[in-house]
């Protein structure tokens, strides 16, 4: 569970430096009025508008699903430490889907670019392709799971391949839950004349969304091909 | 920086956007398909309180085999198994988890911080819809073939989906998994909401620390539960691919009934791992609600400042930050490397630190309180009792060398239902009988309500006190009968006996607490706006029971923190939150 520890250690680091300005040290029972959105401690104008819920909102889910895929890599690398450990081969496809999520994320940025811009054109063609780019990704990722199913690395061969089936699906579910965002968002896109900032909003949640999934989509891409090997051989070290 | 203000100043209430309502145009979705957080409150609790019935009759029909073996002829070892099972996932996660953080976060949130309403009504009403549907899953386990999973609530590979198990080759575990999945799918949901409500939807002046702590208990709760709930969600999901597909993630090589299954290589203790890891920060997510609500009701009853304020805050979120690092302490006999154990019992040990200052916090805050016997302050003073002496024993089992022999007798049952069961159980009794006035716009029965507490209080005690006892002897748990044993004196059949007899009392106790709910509804006594003279926000929305939009044409404006409570030279014993003014003879430090 080291991972997963290491991986609150970070969440406690985020919540530690967004508390430090919430005035946990107050004596609220002093403290009567008001004169700030935030409450004491708060520097900010406090007509200045708050980040959207929204983005709050997804920034709390992301760290959910970050938990999600390290409790998995947790459970992946506990079992990876005992005796009888084949590693699956990781076929070369995968890197041609690598390459591909990475520009279904690059389009996603350019879209964003372009709704910051106001330019709905624009907007559109990139919002489609990065669509496209996703389903390319998770059409490549159904044919190299067929690519190993083929050479003989079924689901329940061992422990390595179910691993691999399972977190690989997972991740395909959530790039699938994100497009159905994405098909969306271009519906906006469709139906509103001008970049409103309703749509600019949605536009930069589902890119920040799918830069988020192409992290993940690395660090798997690293555990399954072995680079983390190393990683995993010192964090051994550390515990035993 | 915060401003004193002239007692005449009133603040302009703008800062906070409204949320766009979504407003209901119809019976369905006014009421059945609600976005409204009040709605879907009301929703949770009668879904949560209906399916912790079928429980509880549960429970009864092992206290009655426990004490009369064989009484009933239907219920043989493997319905026992059943019945355990489904008592306790039912009793821990979809009746206390869904209650205190479906029912009174859904509630309480968006009222106390001065909401409209959560920040994202529509993935709130999917959440609710979720839990409903794992419930149905849940349920429907009771009449598939081959019945509910017989696992144990904790549902330890490998026995869990071996062909022995009741329902563990047929479609009770499934059924199970698959419930919780959806349940969780649905909670995550719920739980952003209740999160970034508390962060993003407070009302021009709620700064966090004038937040009551029940919203910062339901807060804490809920940022645990969204970390600690993949655990589950992660092992659910691989134990469903050991079952229906064949994989081995905890399936070691392994014998049954002289035949060889085709698993092999996986990890029994890495389940273990994944579901304590959620399973411990579930202990803190049902206790902390409960944290928070006592000291509201403590402080509203006792008409007195909560005592350490901040303090209560800190200790509130120390203590769900400690409890990820100790869920190994569910695992003593596993038989894990002492070094790790020694580890994982100096961190249990330290959680009795923040916890016991929240005792004395209470303590103090009634000690020279005027103290008003009121039924909800009973319920909270029970709370208290109970929690100290089910955390005593709690201290006991953290060491592992007391654990050990410990670990699979009656002792582990009666220490966890007096600090899990019974505790929380009493805050939400509690909490119903304060809020419900503020729900429903009349008074709960107060006679019906002092038998039932009085019944529910003492009762417990009889129930469990005794099962210590039947635990220190040696009598093992998940037994359906224990027999003729030499070490079991003749006392503890009596004791059983005993125990059954209570648990059939208390259990009908609750049945006239359902009535009072059912019957205040129409015969109450009319509660008026603020029946209990209290200080937080929802006490002070323009109706009772609260309208669409909870606030009427402008959002409050908070000018101090919840505690308010007979401030010197102040015209009444509590000065609402949303109250402009100073006093004249208020000290520093009171």
């Amino acid at each position: 569970m080291t991972a997963m520890l290491l991986f609150l250690c970070v969440i406690a680091a985020i919540i530690i430096w967004w508390s430090a300005g919430q005035g946990l040290m107050s004596k609220p029972w002093l403290e009567v009025g008001v004169a700030t959105a935030h409450g004491p401690g708060d520097r900010r104008d406090p007509d200045q508008p708050k980040l959207p819920a929204q983005k709050i909102g997804l920034g709390v889910f992301l760290a959910v699903v970050g938990a999600l895929f390290t409790l998995f890599i947790s459970a992946y690398l506990m079992r990876v430490s005992t005796q009888d450990w084949w590693a699956t081969p990781v076929p070369r496809l995968l890197y041609v889907n690598t390459g591909i999520l990475f520009a279904s994320s690059l389009c996603l940025h350019w879209a964003k670019v372009e709704a910051v811009r106001g330019r709905r054109d624009q907007l559109r063609t990139a919002m489609l392709a990065g669509l496209a780019t996703a389903l390319a990704f998770v059409t490549g990722q159904v044919f190299a799971w067929r690519q190993l199913v083929a050479a003989g690395y079924t689901l329940t061969d061992d422990a390595s391949t179910s691993f691999f089936y399972v977190i690989t699906g997972m991740h395909g579910l959530h790039i699938l839950g994100g497009m159905v965002a994405l098909v969306r968002t271009a519906r906006l896109v469709r139906a509103e004349a001008i970049v409103t900032p309703r749509l600019r909003l949605s536009v930069e949640l589902c890119a920040i969304y799918w830069h988020f999934m192409l992290a993940v989509w690395l660090v798997l891409l690293a555990l399954f091909a072995g680079w983390a090997g190393s990683i995993v051989a010192f964090c051994q070290q550390l515990i035993t | 920086m915060v401003e004193a203000s002239g007692a005449g100043e009133v603040i302009p209430p703008a800062a906070v956007e409204d949320v766009e309502l979504y407003h209901p145009h119809s019976w369905w979705t006014r009421y059945v398909f609600s976005q409204d957080a009040k709605v879907i409150a009301i929703q949770y609790s009668c879904t949560a309180i209906a399916i912790g019935m079928v429980a509880l009759v549960l429970s009864w029909l092992m206290r009655i085999q426990l004490a009369f073996p064989g009484a009933l002829a239907f219920l043989d070892a493997e319905r026992y198994f059943q019945f355990i099972t489904m008592h306790g996932m039912i009793m821990v996660i979809y009746l206390l988890t869904a209650l205190f953080l479906g029912g009174f976060g859904n509630y309480l949130i968006p009222l106390m911080v001065g909401a409209r309403d959560m920040v994202f009504p529509y993935a709130n009403m999917l959440s609710y819809w979720l839990y409903f549907v794992a419930v149905l899953v849940l349920v429907a386990s009771f009449f598939a073939s081959g019945g509910p999973t017989g696992a144990g609530w904790t549902l330890y590979p490998p026995q869990a989906i071996l062909s022995n198990t009741p329902g563990g080759q047929d479609w009770g575990i499934v059924l199970m998994l698959v419930s919780l999945i959806i349940f969780i799918i649905g909670f995550t949901m719920g739980g952003l909401n209740y999160a970034v409500t508390v962060l993003q939807g407070r009302t021009r002046g709620m700064t966090l620390m004038r937040m009551p702590l029940t919203v910062w208990g339901i807060f804490t709760a809920t940022v645990m539960a969204l970390f600690a709930f993949p655990a589950l969600f992660v092992a659910c999901v691989m134990m469903l691919f050991d079952r229906l597909a064949g994989t081995s993630f905890f399936m070691p090589a392994i014998v049954e009934m002289g035949e060889q299954l085709k698993h092999g290589g996986g990890s029994p203790i890495l389940f273990q791992h994944l579901f304590w890891f959620f399973g411990h920060p579930e202990v803190y997510i049902v206790a902390l609600p409960a944290f928070g609500i006592v000291s509201d009701l403590i402080s509203t009853h006792a008409r007195k400042n909560i005592f350490g304020y901040r303090m209560m805050v800190w200790a509130i979120v120390i203590i769900g930050a400690l409890s990820f690092v100790v869920w190994a302490h569910h695992m003593y006999v596993s038989g894990m490397n002492p070094y790790f154990g020694f580890f994982f019992a100096t961190t249990t040990l330290i959680i009795a630190v923040p916890t016991a200052l929240k005792v004395y916090n209470w303590t103090l805050t009634l000690w020279r309180g005027n103290i008003h016997l009121t039924l909800p302050m009973l319920f909270a003073l029970a709370f208290i009792v109970t929690f100290v002496n089910g955390g005593l024993t709690g201290l006991f089992l953290g060491n592992v060398v007391v654990d050990v022999p410990l670990s699979d007798t009656m002792f582990v049952v009666a220490h966890f239902h007096m600090v899990m069961g019974v505790a929380p159980i009493l805050v939400i009794f509690g909490a119903i009988y304060h809020w419900y006035p503020k729900i429903t716009g009349r008074m709960l029965n107060e006679g019906m309500g002092q038998v039932h507490f009085w019944i529910t209080f003492l009762g417990a005690y009889l129930i469990f006190f005794p099962m210590h006892y039947v635990g220190l002897v040696g009598v093992p748990r998940r037994y359906n009968e224990i027999g003729e044993t030499s070490f079991v004196p003749e006392s503890v059949h009596d004791l059983n006996v005993f125990i059954t007899v209570m648990a059939l009392v208390v259990g009908a106790a609750q049945i006239l607490f359902l009535f009072n709910l059912a019957w205040s509804l129409r015969h109450g006594r009319d509660a008026g706006g603020n029946p209990w003279r209290a200080t937080t926000l929802e006490w002070q929305t323009p109706q009772t029971p609260p309208a669409h939009g909870n606030w009427g044409r402008e959002l409050p404006v908070v000018y101090r923190w919840a505690y308010d409570y007979s401030v010197p030279g102040a015209p009444e014993d509590f000065i609402p939150q949303n109250q402009p003014g100073t006093f004249p003879t208020r000290e520093a430090g009171a």
